[in-house]
């Protein structure tokens, strides 16, 4: 043992590293349970006591965990769920039913995967046999015949539980709530879902007999909390082999915390989103630039990670954009601007775009109309995103390729109506012309002026 | 097989028979002693005589109703018949069928002792002569024309059929001449001669295996052994004893000294080696009829004109006999046991036939040795004991038989043509009758189905189980559609570990306050329990048919209600007070589709499954006709609005049914609203639901006070206050029963967890109580903008139509706040997230900045919500 730690002491940092990705990875990527649930330690023991008692007493229950999008609600209920089985009584008895609303789109699917997963008596093998009636039925008629001190405890989970409530009559859930408020074989429903609203959508009977216990999860950290976890999500654990590494790397995180810049970066995240989700992937981010090289997170990391988090996904697409492209679509935006928002054709793009060659002539070469043409299709893929296609649809586009479609489908392609906004184009896209950046910019000068703060100090006459 | 008439599609002729009896002026009636039912075409006739039992035309096609003539008459020109009924197995309400305490068999029925059948029959719908048998054990025969007796039924016990009552008495019944006998006998198509040998093979293999029996298995072999003869032994004393003595007693003496002869008996062979050999040859005079013992009634319709005189000559014979009789059973043993060998030798040769069926009865049930058992080697010691062994792992078996029931699932389920017959007991028929030629298919489909894992032997295996007398009454009532495994029955495995109970107060509370837990008495709802009390009961006595429209919101007790008056009113049919009634619920919220009601109404009503149209038309048929004898039906049709289809149909069978005259239907139906009839239902459902309509009112807080005080009942858990207070909660808001329950668990919840500090009483205080109303009442949505982040909290604040405006607004926002302004795409992200909260309503398209949002809560909770922090 001491032989070995001795040797462990001493790990090579390509070995270290190797073993912090991998340790860090699995936290951040929800692969790992956290042994404790940080923050929701009331509604930890809330839902282990009713499922506790449904496994143990045979009491049936209803509850609902409800919370935004990365709130942790799957996480809670998985923890829960290894806190039960670790106790035998529940382990043994204990049967249970996983659907989610996005796989189980009907009534009748969810039976038959829930008969399936029960292991009734119609099933053979992987199959679910007998009609939707009848499987109703069945399935009703097995629950009836249990009863709350001799029937092994079912626990019913449904993800995404408002996509339920949208089958039709929401049978299933009158059935798994009506069970559970009457004394058949005892079954827990436990709800997931994101939705606050979620009880106005189940119909006045199902609702009644629902035990309208929610449990939300609802974070309000603060953000010392905020910075705390992160903190937390990044330190190694004791038992990691190398006790001076961790030490170190431990040390180097507490020092990143502390950081002026990266408190800044995370107070900006925080105000855009408490979830933990987002958080992972910003540390997901910054710990995949860890190597052998730099064994540390360092603040720069931090900051490159969350301009990456940050970055606007629309401005994005036009950095990869030709000059030609860009032109038109520069073209495009102001056709927009001048008919306020009115379709119009690829005829009329090309028409000012020669406008726009004529007075700033030496800076562009003029293309023809099929040059025109083909980076317009080019462009396509792009324009989904941020030149929307009112009712155009996508093959007619392709058509105007051949000869003879050129002219009518310039009067299709009408159909286009640009959006761009300022705030794409002010980014540093500009940089790349060498020639005279100013004239590009001139051309966003809009009517309603409020749209191009950066162009402010252009002329408007473009 | 046997054909009924009806199958024929013949018309038959119905004709007095001789001079009437007597004719009474008052009524203007005249009895018959017989009547003759021809078949056009046919030259023979059939007659029918007061005394004889009968099948009379009923719904069920292939069940026939049972009865025995009382009297024949004709009141204006109708010929009509006075008859004593008895009840097939399929009649008796299969909850009623575990008060017999076994299996029934199939060819079992029950002496009526019931009052709510009308006993005047149309004649004319009688439809031919039937044998029953006052048995004292089911021989295992096929015939399906011989029934059984054994215990009567009153429409709620069983008890031990009393002979005299059932048998047709001999004085006010003179036997009809042979010669009629005869005739009616061929005027019925003959049965097959294979069934015939196999049914009185039947009685041989029952006598048979039970002398295989080893010492060990004693009892039953004696058991069955002595209810093998009863028959016999009953319709000889029934026929010569007039004296006054109680037939009950008789019997039981009877049996009781037959028991203990055969007890001796058993201990005497069990110490002589060849033990079989004299009861094996006990069959043979029983079965021969020989002329010094009585035959035995079942074979009797086997027995050709000559025999039945050669019968009556007998039993005439033997009434001389009459004291002797109890010690039948020694006697014919001891006569046989000094047999001589010659004997032995044409007994042998006679029963060859018996033999050879029982060989292929013994292979199917013993598959695991199925050369072991050749009846003839069953003389010798050593086969004897191979035998007995067989016996002892066909217990095992049998015992291993619970473990084994998921594969006989499977093999039930083979596809097979069986599968498609509609009648599960012709198909055991057929699977018996034809089990050798079928063998061979049977392995092939069961080695296709059961994916090569299982053999031949298992399938054989499993079908002798399903026939073993252990198998459930639903088993065989209830056949499938051809995809449905049949013999599935549905259940949810039971817990290894028993569910712990209840260990302080607060736990006890918790369990009393549970929904699902029955309360003894339902208080606050005594007028309507009342009301609808006197509605059903009246309908019941009267024999007649009615609806009732019953309404509340839900939480207020109405299926409890009436659940409750359902369990009083059946507790008075109990103790005989009213008449007994079928009690059926269906849930328009438990079933797939409005038509699945009549599949649910038919299959709680007589156990068949049919497709929805078919259940209709049966459904039809049997409310319409006029049954002879019918119980009144009560059906609880729970949500109601679930049943509306676009023409409505569903509604209006469920409300013209019990307007007929016959179908002695009452129809309560329960919905949530008040003014469904009037805003659903077409003209003529509305009409015909009536009038007769309730309402019950939500919950005051006294009522809720009241419920839960009587719920906890005297459990003292609770602080007064704390009670009130839920209670006027719940009644100010929705006034349900069941969110009142839930409310006060929750509290019990809080106070267990917050009970951990010394200064809490115990009791489930105001503190806990008012944390369980927040708990269920409070707006999420405070909380949650409370705790959302605060770009989201600012692009919340603005209930704009644009997102872009509000990205305007809020880098103004920003500035002012000194934050760095967010970028479009991060703004559309955290949009989209208060969107899957629904805090925000978005459009559902990708226009991206023009997308427009609005606030889906009012303005004012985000102010208040803001304003908190």
């Amino acid at each position: 043992m001491s032989k070995r730690k001795g040797k462990d002491a001493h790990l090579p940092v390509g070995e270290c590293i190797t073993l912090v990705q991998q340790i860090l990875r699995e936290r951040l990527c929800h692969q790992q349970l956290p042994d404790k649930p940080d923050g929701i330690e009331a509604q930890h023991k809330h839902l282990l006591e009713l499922l506790k008692r449904t496994a143990v007493h045979g009491e049936s229950n209803s509850v609902l965990i409800v919370g935004p999008r990365g709130a942790g609600k799957t996480m809670l209920l998985k923890c829960v769920l290894r806190d039960l089985l670790e106790e035998k009584e529940a382990q043994k008895n204990l049967l249970q039913v996983h659907l989610n609303g996005l796989l189980q789109t009907d009534d009748r699917i969810a039976l038959k995967e829930i008969t399936r997963q029960l292991h009734l008596e119609n099933v053979v093998g992987d199959k679910v046999f007998g009609s939707f009636a009848e499987n109703l039925a069945f399935l009703l008629e097995a629950l009836k015949k249990g009863d709350r001190s001799s029937s092994r405890p079912v626990l019913f989970v449904l993800d995404e539980f408002d996509l339920f409530a949208h089958h039709k009559n929401q049978t299933l859930l009158y059935n798994l709530f009506d069970v559970s408020q009457s004394a058949q074989a005892p079954i827990a429903v436990v709800g997931v879902t994101c939705r606050l609203d979620v009880l106005e959508l189940l119909e006045k009977r199902v609702k009644s007999r629902f035990s309208h216990r929610q449990i939300h999860l609802l974070s309000n950290l603060t953000f010392t909390e905020y910075l705390e976890r992160v903190q937390t999500q990044l330190c190694l654990p004791d038992d990691f082999p190398d006790s001076k590494f961790a030490q170190d790397w431990n040390d180097s995180i507490q020092t990143l915390c502390e950081d002026k810049s990266v408190e800044e970066v995370l107070q900006r995240h925080f105000n855009s989103s408490k979830d933990f989700r987002s958080m992972h992937m910003l540390l997901m981010l910054c710990l995949s630039r860890v190597s052998v090289a730099k064994p540390a997170i360092k603040p720069a990391d931090l900051l490159e990670a969350s301009r990456l988090c940050f970055a606007d996904a629309k401005a994005n697409m036009l950095h990869g954009l030709s000059i030609l492209e860009l032109c038109l679509i520069i073209a495009m935006k102001h056709l927009n601007d001048v008919y306020e928002g009115e379709p119009f054709n690829l005829q009329m793009v090309h028409n000012e775009f020669k406008k726009f060659l004529q007075r700033k002539s030496n800076s562009m070469y003029n293309f023809d109309q099929p040059v025109i043409m083909k980076v317009c299709i080019n462009m396509k893929p792009l324009s989904k995103f941020f030149l929307p296609f009112n009712s155009f649809p996508a093959t007619r586009f392709l058509e105007s390729n051949t000869l003879y479609c050129f002219r009518c489908s310039s009067a299709m392609i009408g159909r286009i109506t640009v959006n761009i906004y300022i705030f794409c184009m002010k980014t540093d896209k500009f940089n790349i012309f060498p020639s005279k950046p100013i004239t590009y910019t001139s051309c966003f000068s809009s009517p309603s002026g409020l749209r191009a703060p950066a162009a402010a100090g252009a002329d408007p006459t473009g | 097989r046997m054909k009924y008439f009806t199958r024929l599609r013949v018309r038959r002729v119905y004709k007095w028979r001789g001079e009437p009896l007597s004719f009474n002026r008052k009524l203007k009636t005249c009895e018959y002693s017989s009547l003759s039912i021809s078949v056009e075409g046919l030259p023979r006739t059939t007659v029918i005589s007061t005394g004889q039992h009968i099948l009379i035309e009923g719904e069920d096609e292939d069940n026939p109703y049972v009865a025995r003539v009382i009297r024949l008459f004709e009141s204006g020109k109708q010929k009509k018949a006075v008859v004593q009924w008895f009840v097939r197995v399929s009649e008796v309400p299969p909850s009623k069928l575990k008060l017999l305490g076994r299996e029934p068999h199939p060819q079992e029925i029950f002496y009526y002792q019931g009052r709510s059948c009308d006993d005047e029959v149309n004649a004319e719908s009688i439809l031919r002569p039937v044998q029953v048998i006052v048995a004292a054990a089911f021989p295992d025969s096929d015939d399906k024309d011989t029934l059984y007796v054994k215990l009567s039924w009153d429409s709620k016990t069983f008890r031990v059929v009393d002979s005299a009552s059932a048998e047709p008495a001999p004085a006010s019944s003179p036997p009809p001449p042979p010669a009629s006998r005869g005739p009616s006998r061929r005027a019925l198509p003959t049965p097959d001669p294979a069934i015939l040998r196999k049914a009185s093979s039947g009685e041989a293999e029952s006598l048979h295996s039970a002398t295989k029996l080893s010492a060990s298995k004693c009892l039953s072999a004696k058991r069955r052994n002595a209810s093998a003869r009863t028959p016999g032994v009953r319709k000889k004393l029934e026929l010569s004893s007039p004296e006054k003595m109680t037939r009950e007693d008789i019997l039981s003496q009877l049996l009781d000294q037959e028991l203990e002869s055969d007890v001796a008996l058993a201990q005497r062979l069990s110490s002589s080696p060849p033990r079989a050999l004299p009861l094996t040859h006990s069959l043979t005079p029983l079965r021969k009829g020989s002329v010094c013992l009585k035959p035995s009634t079942v074979l009797l319709n086997k027995l050709s004109p000559s025999e039945t005189e050669s019968r009556d000559e007998s039993s005439r014979s033997e009434s001389t006999l009459t004291q002797g009789e109890v010690s039948f059973s020694r006697l014919v043993l001891f006569v046989l046991r000094v047999t001589t060998p010659s004997r032995k030798k044409e007994s042998k040769t006679l029963r060859e036939p018996a033999l050879g069926v029982l060989a292929e009865v013994d292979n199917e049930s013993s598959p695991m040795l199925p050369a072991a058992a050749t009846p003839r080697s069953s003389k010798r010691k050593s086969a004897q004991l191979v035998s007995s062994r067989i016996r002892k792992q066909l217990n095992l078996l049998e015992s291993r038989q619970d473990l084994d029931s998921d594969r006989e699932d499977e093999d039930e389920f083979v596809p097979s043509k069986k599968e498609l017959q509609s009648s599960s007991e012709e198909e055991e028929e057929e699977a018996e009758a034809g089990l050798d030629s079928d063998d061979e298919v049977v392995m092939k489909k069961s080695r296709h189905a059961a994916a090569g894992s299982r053999t031949p032997r298992s399938k054989q295996k499993s079908r002798s189980s399903t026939r073993t007398p252990r198998k459930t009454p639903n088993k065989k009532v209830a056949p499938g559609t051809p995809r449905t495994p049949r013999h599935a029955t549905p259940s949810i495995p039971s817990r290894s570990l028993p569910a712990r109970q209840p260990a302080n107060v607060l736990e006890e509370a918790r369990t009393r306050l549970h929904v699902s837990s029955v309360p003894e008495s339902l208080p606050c709802r005594e007028q309507e329990f009342q009301d609808i009390y006197s509605f059903v009961e009246s309908k019941i006595i009267d024999g007649t048919g009615g609806c009732m429209y019953i309404s509340g919101v839900p939480g207020t007790g109405k299926t409890a209600t009436v659940h409750e008056v359902m369990r009083c009113l059946q507790h008075a049919a109990d103790v005989d007070e009213i008449p007994p009634f079928h009690f059926i619920e269906i849930n328009g919220m438990k079933m797939t589709d409005p038509h699945q009601a009549y599949v649910q109404i038919l299959q709680k009503l007589t156990g068949q499954k049919a497709t929805a149209d078919h259940a209709a038309a049966l459904l039809e048929k049997r409310f319409s006709n006029a049954a002879p004898r019918k119980e009144s039906t009560v059906l609880l049709v729970d949500e109601l609005d679930l049943l509306w289809t676009r023409k409505q149909n569903v509604m209006y069978n469920l409300f013209d049914w019990p307007t007929r005259r016959h179908a002695r239907l009452v129809v309560l139906t329960i919905a949530n609203t008040m003014d469904l009839p009037e805003r659903i239902m077409i003209n003529r459902v509305a009409s015909r639901l009536g009038l007769t309509r309730m309402s019950f009112q939500p919950y005051s807080f006294k009522q809720l006070q009241q419920i839960i005080t009587s719920r906890l009942n005297k459990v003292k858990a609770f602080e007064e206050d704390a009670l009130q207070l839920v209670s006027r909660k719940v009644a100010a808001l929705s006034g349900d029963a069941r969110r009142c329950l839930d409310i006060c668990r929750r509290a019990t919840e809080i106070c267990e967890h917050s009970s951990a500090d010394p200064s809490a009483t115990g009791l489930v205080g105001m503190s806990h109580v008012m944390e369980a109303l927040n708990e269920m009442f409070s707006s999420a949505y405070v909380t949650a903008i409370k705790s959302s982040s605060s770009s989201g909290a600012v692009i919340a604040e603005f209930r704009r139509l644009g997102l872009e405006e509000v990205f305007v607004q809020h880098q103004a926002l920003c500035r002012v706040e000194g934050l760095q302004p967010i970028s479009v795409s991060e703004g559309l992200a955290v949009c989209q997230r208060l969107g899957a909260c629904r805090l925000l309503l978005l459009e559902p398209s990708r226009l991206g900045v023009l997308q427009r949002i609005r606030l889906n809560v009012s303005q004012d909770d985000v102010l208040y919500a803001l304003k908190a922090d």
